[in-house]
C-alpha cells in the first residue's frame, strides 16, 4: 500500500516534468480544456438553450461525438485480439497503448453524455441504490453499465500491468488475462449497445435498421486503428520509445479490411433506402440531397463520402505500404468516419420529425467550444498516460529497491533507455 | 546532489528540486489555478438558492412519504412564488380506480383553428416568449392536403386568412398515451411511466434531461425546457398538478397528461372544452356507456402510425 502511494506520488510529480515540447503540448491541451470548461459553465447556468438543439432535434453535436468515440474506445480490441489470441509478440508490446487510448476515450464519452444532460447533478438517479436505473428495459441503462464497466476493465488491466512493471515483478496471469478476454467481448458490446440505442427506436426509420450495429463496428475498427497508426509514430518520435513498423502494418491490414466492409455496408444501406424509395427515405434524402430546400448537412456528408472514398483507394493501393501515404489515408478515413457517423448519423434521425417537420440544426459556438474542450481534455489525459507509461515501460521509473540511477546533468531527452 | 557528482533518481535527473524549479512549479500551479477559476467564472451567475443540497437529494415520486410530499410541495410552491410572483396550489389527484382514459378526435369536423393548442398553453404553464407563442404547446396542428394522409407532406406553420381552407384538412397531434409506450421504455431512470388510468407522466424532480424519450417518441409529443420557463404571473395557471402542469424547472422533459389535474376530478381536458366544433371526445374506455366507447365501436377509426406498434389511447375518426 505504501509502495503504491509512493508510486502514485512519483507518477504525479513526473507528470509535470519534461522537455519544452512536452510543456507546450500539455499547456495547449489544458488551455483548450479550460476554454471548453468555461463554455460548459455558461451552459450549466443558462441551460441547454446555449446549444443549437430544439425540441424537434433533441440530440446534436454532443451525442454525435459520443457515438463516434464509443467506436474509438471499442477499437482497442483490434490490438488485443492479435496480441492475446494470435499471440503476436510485436502487438503485445504495444497493446497497452491501445488500452490507454480506450481509457482516455471512454472518459471523453462519459463527458459528452454528461454535458448533454439537462440535469447532470442528478446523475445519482442512475446509480442504485440511490437511483432507479431502468434496467433491463432502457437501452440507455445498458449503455451506462457497459461503458463504465469497460472503463473499469481497462483501468484495471493497464494499472495492474504498469504497477507490476514498476515494482519489477512478473504480472500474475490470473490477475489480468481473464480480464483481457472479458474486455474483448465487452469492447464489442459497448459499440453494439450504443448502436441499439438508435436501432431500438421504431419511430425513427433512419436508425431502425439492423445494419447499424455491424456498420458501427466496421467503421470503429477503421477509425480506431487508423488513429493508433498515427499515435504509434508520435510515440516513437516524441517519446523516444521504440515501436517497430510491424505493429503499424498489422494495423494497416485491419484498417484496409474494415474500411472495405464499412463502405460495402454503407452501400447496402443506401441501396435499401434509395431503390425502394418509400417515404422512409426522407431522412437519407435530407442528408445526401437536402429536403424541401433544407440542406445544411449536404456539403458535410459529401465531404465525408469523398474522404472515405479517397481513403479507401489509398488504403487498398500499394501506396499505403509507405508511411506518409498510410498516414494520409488514415487521417482521411478518420475524419470521414467522424462526419458520417457523428452528425451524419444523429441529425438525420430527427429530420424530418415524425410529424414531417424539417427543422435544421447547427451547433452554436458555445456548444462547439464544449466539444473542443472535451477533445482537448481527452488528448491531455492520453498524452499524460503515454508519457508516464513510456517511463515505466523503458524501465526509467522503477520502485526504489531496484531503481536505476543516472549520471549528473542528465536531461529527459537523454534518458532513452535505463542504464 | 548533481553539484558533487552523486548519482540521482529520475526525478532529480530530470528536474532537481531547487529554488528555481520550485518557483517554476509554483508559478505553473498558480497559472493553472487562475485558469481554472477563470473558466468556472460563469457559475458566479447562479442565483443563490438556485441549486441547494435538497436539489441533489431528490426523491422519486413513488418513494415520497406523505410527510416528505408535503415538504417537497411547499418548497415547490415557495420557489414558484419567488420566481414568478404568484403562489400556485399544487395538488396530487390520484387516478380513479377502474378508469382508463381515451381520447378520440373527429377529423371530419376539425377546422384547424388551433384553439386547442392555445388552450393547452393557458392550462399547462409551458414556457412562452409571448401569448401567441405556442411552440411549447403539447398540441401541434398539421395541415394536410385532401387526398393523402402522409404527415411528411404536412404544414405546421400554415397561416391562411381563414380556416378551413377548401383543399385542406387538419389533424391535431398530441401525446397518444400509448399502451406500448416507447418513451417510458427508453427512460434510463424511470422518471416517466404509465399511470393506472393510462396517462403517461413525467416526474420533473427525477428527470435527468437526457431526452432519450424525445428521440423514442413517434408523435413528437414531448417538449424539453432548454431554459428556465418564461411565464408571467398573469399567464400562470395556479391550479397545478404535481405530475402534470406545475411550473417545470429548466432541463427537464414535459408532455401532455390529458390534463390529469382536471380529468381525474371529473372535468374535461382544456383542449376539449375549447373546441368550437366539438371534434374532440374524451372519456373512460372501461365504461360501456361512454361516448368514447360508442365511437370506437361504431365509427371509422384511424390510429396514427399504427405500424410502429405503440397501441395508442388516442384515436382519429371520420363521420
Amino acid at each position: 500500500m505504501r509502495d503504491y502511494l509512493k508510486f502514485l506520488y512519483r507518477v504525479w510529480r513526473l507528470s509535470f516534468q519534461g522537455s519544452w515540447k512536452f510543456y507546450v503540448w500539455m499547456t495547449l491541451c489544458s488551455v483548450v480544456s479550460l476554454i471548453g470548461l468555461n463554455a460548459y459553465a455558461k451552459q450549466f447556468v443558462d441551460g441547454l438553450s446555449t446549444t443549437g438543439l430544439v425540441d424537434q432535434v433533441a440530440w446534436g453535436a454532443y451525442i454525435a461525438n459520443f457515438t463516434f468515440l464509443v467506436g474509438l474506445a471499442a477499437a482497442a480490441v483490434m490490438l488485443v485480439i492479435p496480441a492475446y489470441i494470435y499471440r503476436d509478440e510485436k502487438m503485445h508490446e504495444v497493446v497497452l497503448f491501445g488500452e490507454m487510448m480506450a481509457i482516455a476515450v471512454i472518459v471523453m464519452c462519459l463527458l459528452f453524455v454528461t454535458v448533454d444532460l439537462g440535469h447532470p447533478e442528478r446523475f445519482l438517479h442512475m446509480i442504485p441504490p440511490f437511483g432507479k436505473l431502468n434496467w433491463p428495459g432502457s437501452i440507455l441503462s445498458w449503455d451506462v453499465i457497459v461503458l463504465n464497466g469497460y472503463l473499469l476493465l481497462n483501468l484495471h488491466i493497464v494499472g495492474y500491468l504498469m504497477y507490476t512493471k514498476y515494482m519489477g515483478r512478473k504480472p500474475t496471469r490470473m490477475f489480468y488475462v481473464p480480464f483481457v478476454f472479458i474486455a474483448i467481448i465487452w469492447a464489442i458490446s459497448i459499440h453494439t449497445v450504443t448502436a441499439f440505442l438508435y436501432v431500438g427506436l421504431p419511430g425513427r426509420p433512419f436508425w431502425n435498421h439492423a445494419i447499424v450495429a455491424p456498420r458501427f463496428l466496421a467503421s470503429a475498427f477503421t477509425a480506431g486503428p487508423a488513429l493508433l497508426i498515427i499515435t504509434f509514430q508520435f510515440i516513437r518520435k516524441f517519446l523516444h520509445y521504440h515501436i517497430g513498423d510491424e505493429p503499424i502494418f498489422t494495423l494497416r491490414k485491419i484498417v484496409v479490411v474494415s474500411m472495405i466492409i464499412n463502405v460495402f455496408l454503407l452501400a447496402c444501406e443506401l441501396f435499401a433506402e434509395f431503390y425502394s424509395d418509400t417515404y422512409h427515405v426522407a431522412a437519407a434524402k435530407y442528408l445526401y440531397f437536402g429536403l424541401h430546400g433544407h440542406s445544411a448537412l449536404v456539403p458535410w456528408i459529401w465531404t465525408a463520402v469523398g474522404l472515405n472514398f479517397v481513403g479507401l483507394v489509398l488504403l487498398i493501393s500499394p501506396l499505403s505500404l509507405r508511411l506518409p501515404w498510410l498516414n494520409l489515408a488514415c487521417a482521411l478515413a478518420f475524419v470521414g468516419i467522424w462526419i458520417e457517423k457523428g452528425m451524419g448519423l444523429i441529425v438525420p434521425g430527427f429530420v424530418p420529425t415524425p410529424l414531417g417537420q424539417v427543422v435544421e440544426y447547427a451547433p452554436t459556438l458555445n456548444e462547439t467550444l464544449v466539444c473542443f474542450g472535451i477533445w482537448g481534455f481527452g488528448a491531455l489525459v492520453y498524452s499524460w498516460m503515454l508519457r508516464v507509461a513510456v517511463l515505466i515501460l523503458r524501465g526509467t521509473l522503477k520502485a526504489p529497491a531496484n531503481e536505476p540511477v543516472f549520471p549528473p546533468s542528465t536531461t529527459i531527452l537523454q534518458i532513452k533507455q535505463a542504464p | 546532489m548533481d553539484t558533487n557528482g552523486q548519482p540521482k533518481t529520475i526525478e532529480e535527473a530530470v528536474q532537481p528540486l531547487s529554488r528555481r524549479t520550485f518557483l517554476k512549479g509554483a508559478g505553473m500551479a498558480m497559472a493553472g489555478m487562475a485558469g481554472l477559476v477563470a473558466a468556472l467564472k460563469p457559475l458566479m451567475q447562479l442565483e443563490s438558492g438556485q441549486i441547494t443540497l435538497a436539489d441533489l437529494l431528490k426523491t422519486h415520486y413513488s418513494e415520497l412519504t406523505p410527510e416528505k410530499y408535503v415538504a417537497v410541495v411547499k418548497e415547490l410552491e415557495d420557489r414558484t412564488e419567488k420566481d414568478y410572483g404568484k403562489r400556485p396550489r399544487i395538488s396530487d389527484t390520484k387516478p380513479i380506480e377502474g378508469v382508463e382514459f381515451a381520447y378520440a378526435l373527429n377529423l371530419s369536423k376539425c377546422i384547424g383553428c388551433r384553439k386547442c393548442a392555445h388552450a393547452c398553453l393557458a392550462e399547462n404553464n409551458q414556457s412562452r416568449e409571448s401569448d401567441d407563442d405556442i411552440n411549447m404547446s403539447y398540441i401541434r396542428v398539421l395541415e394536410l392536403n385532401k387526398g393523402s394522409i402522409n404527415v411528411e407532406a404536412s404544414d405546421h406553420y400554415y397561416e391562411p386568412e381563414s380556416v378551413p381552407q377548401e383543399d385542406k384538412y387538419y389533424m391535431p397531434v398530441q401525446c397518444h398515451q400509448c399502451r406500448e409506450s416507447p418513451c417510458t421504455k427508453a427512460c434510463p431512470v424511470q422518471a416517466t411511466w404509465q399511470e393506472p388510468d393510462g396517462v403517461v407522466v413525467v416526474d420533473y424532480n427525477w428527470c435527468i434531461g437526457c431526452r432519450y424519450c424525445m428521440a423514442a417518441c413517434p408523435y413528437d409529443a414531448r417538449r424539453f425546457n432548454f431554459s428556465k420557463p418564461k411565464l408571467t404571473a398573469d399567464q400562470m395557471n395556479p391550479n397545478q398538478g404535481y405530475l402534470s402542469n406545475r411550473v417545470r424547472p429548466v432541463g427537464v422533459v414535459e408532455k401532455c397528461t390529458f390534463c390529469l389535474h382536471r380529468t381525474r376530478e371529473g372535468k374535461y381536458p382544456a383542449c376539449l372544452e375549447v373546441c368550437p366544433v366539438g371534434a374532440r371526445v374524451f372519456g373512460d374506455i372501461t365504461d360501456p356507456d361512454s361516448e368514447i366507447n360508442y365511437i370506437l365501436k361504431n365509427k371509422r377509426v384511424y390510429v396514427l402510425k399504427e405500424d410502429v406498434g405503440t397501441v395508442p389511447r388516442f384515436y382519429y375518426f371520420f363521420d
